[in-house]
């Protein structure tokens, strides 16, 4: 569903990916994992066509077309979400409306009927309860006023309604208190299916308890150097990153 | 395609809906002089009183500079090269819609305005438009059985004379300013209404039913006055973009509200802004006053201003009466090489009176768009207090928003509150927007209306639809 080949990105100027290469498939989980500054948030924002990102070289495939090429919004429309690790504030726009019309602009775009506002709140509802996100949320402007934990949890939610192919999340974990960090992992797991991927990125092991993945990658300084199991989180909440590198530093010698 | 290329392509598409020209006018030779305002005063019948003070003005008038404070820059204007009188018939206007520029036609499709109205908007011939003046005309006869008077200003001069002579230039005298005395001088028409005591008029007054909507012209005036305990909310100008071929306007409007009465004005204004260069377009420079005369009397504005090249707009409120309440509620939206420089003046007077400001500016294009209040709290306005809120949105990186708040207070016993807040349309709201699937220029409009909300609650419920469209056909990239 989702290939990267060799993929460089900078940002500013600064060369941030230096060969990404990653293969999920639907209904697969992985984690991406890494210390800060080694590109996991740029890999993510690069899928997604943040604006800024220049990409270099490799190739992005997703359900056969073209990624890079494609608008943000084409993307989002074709199932790609992004659980963004600093859920931006819109004054004035209900998180309701907002929401509706986001619904709304991908099925149309799938050829599907839109949804009117009675048939949406009881679908939203249902959804809301898997977040356990309190109603009057849905009332307020888009994150204006939210805590951390509401952001995130605002995060899971819109995923559940908008229900992606493929979902990024975006150390959707960060800056959550342990029962905020529950309530979102349930969320997650909540949305696993056969025919859904997702991608968390993340910098800490601690949601990797709660959401087991199905594979492991580890990032440092924009190249993934190290891929396994859902054990692989574990290894590395040991040593810790510098560990995996000094391991890997080992490894060359041995092989030189 | 990057979002900023984006909201520069939104920002910079063109006026779609061009204005017919070529209109042939029956109209006095241009300049001014008291012959001119003779011709003006008999061809309109008026009695001598209405003919003095217009002369009285003129005088008065060539006294005055043009006020060049403002922030906004444009051409000198020569007013020896205006006509100053224009007959209400056009020749050229179109005999039905066929004839009507079909991109005007396509922008009242978008904002859904009834096709009786389309018509009267796009000043089809008379004949046409008969269904509509006799919409007009049953309103009228429902109102007349409240004992109000709603009507053009040259229709109340000769039936309530009374009236104007006591009114006319009570809450802006000839003498204010420079657009002010010019307009009393020359004014051509616009709409007179009157609300008895007691009354609570049960619709909201609107231009669009005005009879001669088409022919005010553009030195237009407007007195409304509300007896005590009386209520109203007129709505004025429509979303549509108006046919017009004047460059310059300058109305005067003046409200009164007596004891306990309270007038609501909202105005929606959507004149040609001038193409993308900044060439032609209308200059709007509006002297609008109310008067809170009555203890306990309330005047709220609200306006949306979308169009004219240049816009120098005031609407204030004179606070005399105790307890009395003044609003200002303000959305300005600058593109292309528009310039606005927009806002209010609350003037206490009277014990206890308050104000409220919410303004909220849009600056894309090249746009510059300033805000400027002032709060004036005078000796005897014990417990006086004012709320003012100044918002500036901007869009792309060539346009301005800027603020000069004036406050000026003589008793210590008043409160007063301001706050303001400049921001960009981030690239980090339009990415958010769009990664949910909501594709830029709608998210732009989005972000728009969710910024001006506090002032859209403020407009009646259908023109507050309107206006929202109107925000969503502007950023489409017409008005901007």
């Amino acid at each position: 569903m989702l290939d990267i080949i060799d993929l460089h990105a900078s940002v500013d100027g600064n060369q941030i990916l230096h060969g990404i290469n990653l293969s999920v498939h639907p209904g697969e989980v992985h984690a991406i994992m890494g210390p800060n500054g080694s590109g996991k948030s740029t890999l993510a924002k690069v899928l997604a066509g943040r604006e800024g990102y220049i990409v270099s070289c490799g190739t992005v495939t997703y359900a056969g077309d073209d990624l890079l090429t494609m608008l943000p919004e084409d993307r989002a429309r074709k199932g790609i979400f992004l659980g963004f690790q600093y859920p931006v504030e819109i004054p004035g726009v209900s998180n309701m409306y907002f929401l509706k019309t986001a619904l709304n602009s991908i099925r149309k775009y799938n050829g599907l009927e839109e949804m009117d506002a009675m048939d949406f709140l009881v679908y939203a509802k249902e959804k809301m309860k898997l977040v356990e996100m309190d109603e009057s949320l849905m009332n307020r402007a888009v994150n204006e006023g939210f805590s951390g934990g509401e952001k995130k949890r605002n995060e899971v939610f819109q995923m559940a309604v908008l229900e992606p192919k493929l979902a990024i999340l975006d150390e959707t974990d960060s800056g959550l208190d342990i029962d905020a960090l529950q309530v979102v992992a349930k969320g997650v797991n909540a949305l696993r299916r056969f025919d859904r991927a997702m991608i968390l990125v993340t910098h800490y092991q601690r949601l990797l308890n709660y959401v087991v993945p199905d594979y492991v990658h580890v990032l440092v300084n924009g190249r993934i150097v190290k891929s396994g199991g859902k054990d692989l989180a574990l290894e590395l909440e040991k040593k810790g990153y510098t560990g995996i590198e000094d391991d890997l530093t080992r490894q060359q010698a041995v092989n030189s | 395609m990057s979002s900023v290329n984006n909201i520069q392509e939104l920002a910079n598409r063109e006026y779609k809906y061009g204005f017919v020209t070529n209109i042939e006018a029956d109209t006095a030779p241009p300049g001014l002089d008291e012959d001119v305002i003779r011709l003006i005063s008999s061809k309109k019948n008026e009695p001598d009183f209405l003919l003095d003070w217009r002369l009285k003005a003129y005088r008065h008038w060539l006294t005055m500079r043009e006020p060049t404070w403002a922030n906004v820059h444009y051409p000198p204007i020569n007013y020896q090269d205006i006509c100053y009188y224009s007959a209400p018939k056009l020749k050229s206007k179109p005999k039905s819609l066929d004839e009507v520029d079909p991109e005007l036609l396509a922008t009242y499709e978008k904002l859904g305005i009834p096709l009786r109205e389309r018509e009267l908007l796009a000043g089809v011939a008379v004949d046409a438009v008969f269904d509509s003046v006799s919409v007009a005309t049953t309103f009228k006869e429902k109102l007349a059985e409240l004992g109000i008077i709603f009507c053009s200003f040259s229709d109340a001069v000769h039936s309530h004379p009374d009236l104007i002579r006591q009114y006319l230039g009570d809450v802006v005298p000839y003498t204010d300013n420079f657009f002010s005395a010019l307009n009393a001088a020359v004014f051509s028409d616009g709409s007179f209404c009157y609300i008895p005591a007691g009354v609570r008029c049960p619709m909201e007054l609107s231009t669009y039913f005005r009879i001669n909507a088409a022919s005010t012209g553009q030195f237009e005036r407007t007195l409304i006055i509300a007896e005590p305990g009386s209520y109203v909310s007129y709505l004025e100008g429509c979303t549509a973009p108006m046919r017009d071929e004047n460059q310059l306007h300058a109305a005067v409007v003046e409200l009164i509200a007596l004891d306990n009465a309270q007038i609501k004005y909202s105005t929606v204004q959507n004149w040609y802004p001038g193409n993308k260069e900044g060439k032609g377009g209308i200059y709007n420079f509006v002297t609008k006053r109310g008067k809170c005369k009555g203890a306990n009397s309330k005047i709220s504005w609200t306006q949306v201003e979308t169009g004219s090249a240049i816009t120098w707009k005031y609407p204030s409120c004179l606070l005399m009466g105790d307890n009395s309440v003044g609003e200002f509620y303000s959305v300005a939206l600058t593109n292309n090489y528009q310039q606005a420089d927009t806002g209010t003046k609350m003037i206490h007077m009277g014990k206890n009176t308050r104000s409220t400001i919410v303004s909220k500016g849009i600056s894309a294009g090249h746009g510059q768009n300033t805000y400027r209040g002032m709060v004036k709290i005078m000796k005897k306005a014990d417990g006086a207090r004012n709320y003012s809120r100044c918002d500036s949105l901007l869009i792309g990186d060539k346009c301005g928003a800027h603020t000069f708040p004036y406050i000026e207070v003589k008793n210590s016993t008043a409160q007063m509150e301001h706050e303001a807040s400049t921001s960009k349309i981030g690239e980090d709201q339009l990415f958010y927007c769009q990664q949910r699937g909501i594709q830029a220029e709608a998210a732009v409009s989005m972000i728009v209306n969710g910024f001006c909300k506090e002032v859209f609650r403020e407009l009646p419920m259908e023109f507050a639809v309107e206006a929202q469209k109107l925000l969503g056909v502007s950023l489409e990239g017409s008005v901007g």
